[in-house]
């Protein structure tokens, strides 16, 4: 039998070579959406295969892999995705942002600022923001070459003639570089300015759709808005169960059958790192017993 | 007090623990082997090697044990694997007029030289379930006969010589061969990598939308001019030694659709060419295929494209099913941050929505 035998962080060399040379067009046209061919990863499309192929390219073995899924390090696809590079690349892996190198995400962007030198990896699974305007890949490249993107000012002027605001809570667009209209992976427009002149390198990898496109360091990122309606940050008003916190995004936490809520960080490290600096919030029992198993 | 989710590292472990139990049934039934599936499963490991892109057996049998007969499941096994490997280079293209054919059926002519080969088929069974097969079931040795040493030329290349039949266009004998698993596709894209993204379709996906075009969305009259089965040589040019190395045979299922074509001002009214190729005996794929094929060829022979198997970006952008399932199954996914924020947002829109209404409902009492 043709027994399997894989290199260093699974993809062969040369179309780890392919993805870089797509990372770095994309890198050279912020938000430009460069096509790359895209390989059938172990794990199945829209469970992160555009994040994986750019982070099995960009890994080196002495960097430190860090992947959330929701803001967690600790939900199911993330740990899969860590144990995945732990075992093919046998780099080093965390659960803290400060600490990690590279970050892989899936709809988060975490609380802490990240610093120069640190990749953020988002997963994308439909990057085209026009894709709901216009189905046709053909007629949307065409639109993005003319930065024809009336199509997308009308949608928004239509949610704010039926709603009084704009209706989109997540995958909220913005305008890189002040050229590309840009989906942002369905991250909550919370985070969106988080992405706005950053110090760390952004990748956007779409593996089914086979796209890459970043946003290099400290370049403009602009939610898209109108002047009489400027675009507004969303989060629940409360502060965090566990940590207090008054500035992180929340997740909705359903206690019991009778209606019982409670709000706590998304991003577990943010929170975690808060308790053990000594915050604490209204349902904060003693710091987690059952750690990342890594 | 309330502790955040955790342990998910545990669970997926023994979730897979548990996979591979549930995989392996009850202990007391004898474990299936790979010969078993290879030898007695050997058209559902023809799909899985159509359809993985990988003419290997083996690993196809182990892909569908592996998947516990899931075939897509075991497709995308097969690709991952595939992605992983080296390439040499492209085999020199394959010539099926010189197959070994153990099936050949043509249904527009009555007779055509080579005659009409039946093989191995459904075909013309009845449909009875066979409970002789439960167990222990010896079939009788096949019959035999002297093969016959006459050549079987494609029915199609029967009719191009009368000119009745469009000829298949020669491209250019070392243009390099597209390849869509190495270079992202873009639109408008060219018949080589039409058929390759064909080839590796979804069968269920390419059968509804062949159907579709005999049932009248973008209807072209097709006829099965050929199907053949057998086994067809595979040559590799070697730089090395300077000629092409055989690498041994492949089995293969080739279908040719004869359509109908009423011409345009430049062109004779001639019949047109829809192509399907699989790996193994495959014919509902190729057969499919090659009713696809021809829809989408409706830009380049000047018809008007109105049904969605004309319409190669909706074709091509759906017809992968390891893409397929990939992005519906994500849904099972945790979305709960996009979730937490829709909430928000239909919180905002409903306690407007009641404002408006109280407002409404007040202004309305004033007058």
């Amino acid at each position: 039998m043709n027994a399997p035998a894989y290199n260093f962080a699974y993809l062969d060399e040369q179309t780890k070579r392919m993805i870089r040379r797509a990372i770095l067009k994309a890198i050279a046209i912020p938000g430009y959406q460069v096509p790359f061919a895209s390989r059938e990863m172990p794990m199945p499309y829209g469970w992160g295969t555009g994040g994986v192929q750019v982070t099995a390219a960009i890994l080196g073995p002495s960097d430190v892999l860090k992947v959330i899924d929701q803001g967690s390090d600790d939900t199911t696809n993330a740990i899969s995705i860590r144990k995945f590079f732990a075992k093919t690349a046998g780099v080093a892996t965390t659960t803290s942002t400060a600490d990690a190198t590279v970050i892989q995400t899936r709809h988060r962007i975490p609380e802490a600022s990240l610093q120069s030198g640190q990749v953020l990896v988002y997963q994308v699974p439909i990057p085209e923001p026009l894709r709901f305007l216009e189905p046709r890949e053909t007629e949307t490249r065409r639109m993005h070459a003319l930065g024809e993107y009336g199509l997308m000012h009308v949608k928004l002027y239509e949610d704010i003639a039926r709603f009084g605001h704009i209706a989109t809570a997540y995958a909220y667009p913005v305008k890189v570089n002040a050229r590309y209209v840009m989906d942002p992976s369905p991250t909550p427009k919370f985070d969106n300015p988080k992405m706005d002149n950053s110090p760390a390198l952004q990748l956007f990898g779409a593996g089914r759709e086979k796209r890459i496109y970043a946003i290099p360091p400290y370049t403009q990122v602009v939610s898209l808005d109108f002047e009489d309606h400027p675009f507004t940050r969303y989060r629940f008003d409360a502060p965090c169960a566990l940590c207090g916190a008054e500035d992180a995004y929340l997740d909705e936490i359903v206690t019991d059958d009778q209606g019982s809520r409670m709000f706590v960080c998304s991003d577990t490290d943010y929170c975690e790192n808060r308790q053990a600096a000594g915050h604490r919030g209204s349902e904060s029992a003693a710091p987690h017993k059952e750690r990342a198993h890594d | 007090m309330y502790v955040a989710v955790k342990g998910g590292e545990r669970a997926i472990d023994n979730a897979h623990r548990l996979l591979a139990h549930e995989r392996r049934g009850d202990r007391d039934v004898p474990e299936i082997s790979l010969a078993q599936i290879s030898e007695q499963l050997a058209l559902g490991v023809d799909r899985v090697m159509t359809e993985g892109s990988l003419y290997d057996r083996e690993l196809a049998a182990l892909a569908i044990k592996q998947a516990r007969g899931d075939l897509i499941e075991a497709i995308f096994l097969v690709r991952a694997f595939r992605a992983t490997l080296p390439r040499f280079g492209a085999t020199e293209p394959l010539d099926t007029g010189a197959m070994q054919v153990r099936r050949r059926v043509s249904s527009t002519f009555k007779d055509v030289p080579g005659g009409q080969v039946l093989g191995p088929t459904f075909d013309y069974t009845h449909r009875l379930l066979d409970p002789q097969l439960a167990e222990g079931f010896v079939p009788e040795q096949p019959a035999t006969a002297e093969a016959a040493s006459a050549p079987m030329p494609r029915v199609t290349d029967i009719l191009g010589r009368d000119g009745l039949i469009e000829p298949s266009p020669q491209g250019p004998i070392d243009a390099p061969v597209g390849d869509l698993t190495r270079e992202p596709l873009s639109f408008p894209a060219d018949r080589d990598l039409r058929l390759q993204n064909l080839a590796r379709a979804d069968e269920g996906f390419l059968l509804a939308l062949g159907y579709s075009t005999q049932r009248g969305y973008g209807r072209n009259h097709p006829f099965a001019g050929e199907i053949r089965f057998g086994e067809v040589e595979v040559e590799f040019f070697a730089e090395e030694v300077g000629f092409a190395v055989p690498l041994g045979p492949i089995a293969l299922t080739e279908c040719q659709m004869v359509n109908q074509f009423k011409g345009s001002a430049t062109e004779a009214p001639c019949f047109t060419r829809g192509y399907g190729l699989a790996f193994g005996q495959s014919e509902r794929k190729t057969m499919s295929m090659a009713l696809v094929d021809r829809s989408l060829r409706a830009r380049e022979l000047g018809e008007e494209v109105v049904a969605p198997a004309q319409d190669e970006e909706f074709v091509m952008s759906h017809s992968d099913n390891v893409q397929a399932t990939g992005f519906v199954e994500h849904l099972k996914l945790p979305h709960y941050v996009d979730f937490q924020s829709e909430l928000g947002l239909l919180r905002k829109l409903r306690q407007e929505f009641a404002d408006t209404s109280n407002e409404t409902q007040l202004k309305e009492a004033a007058e």
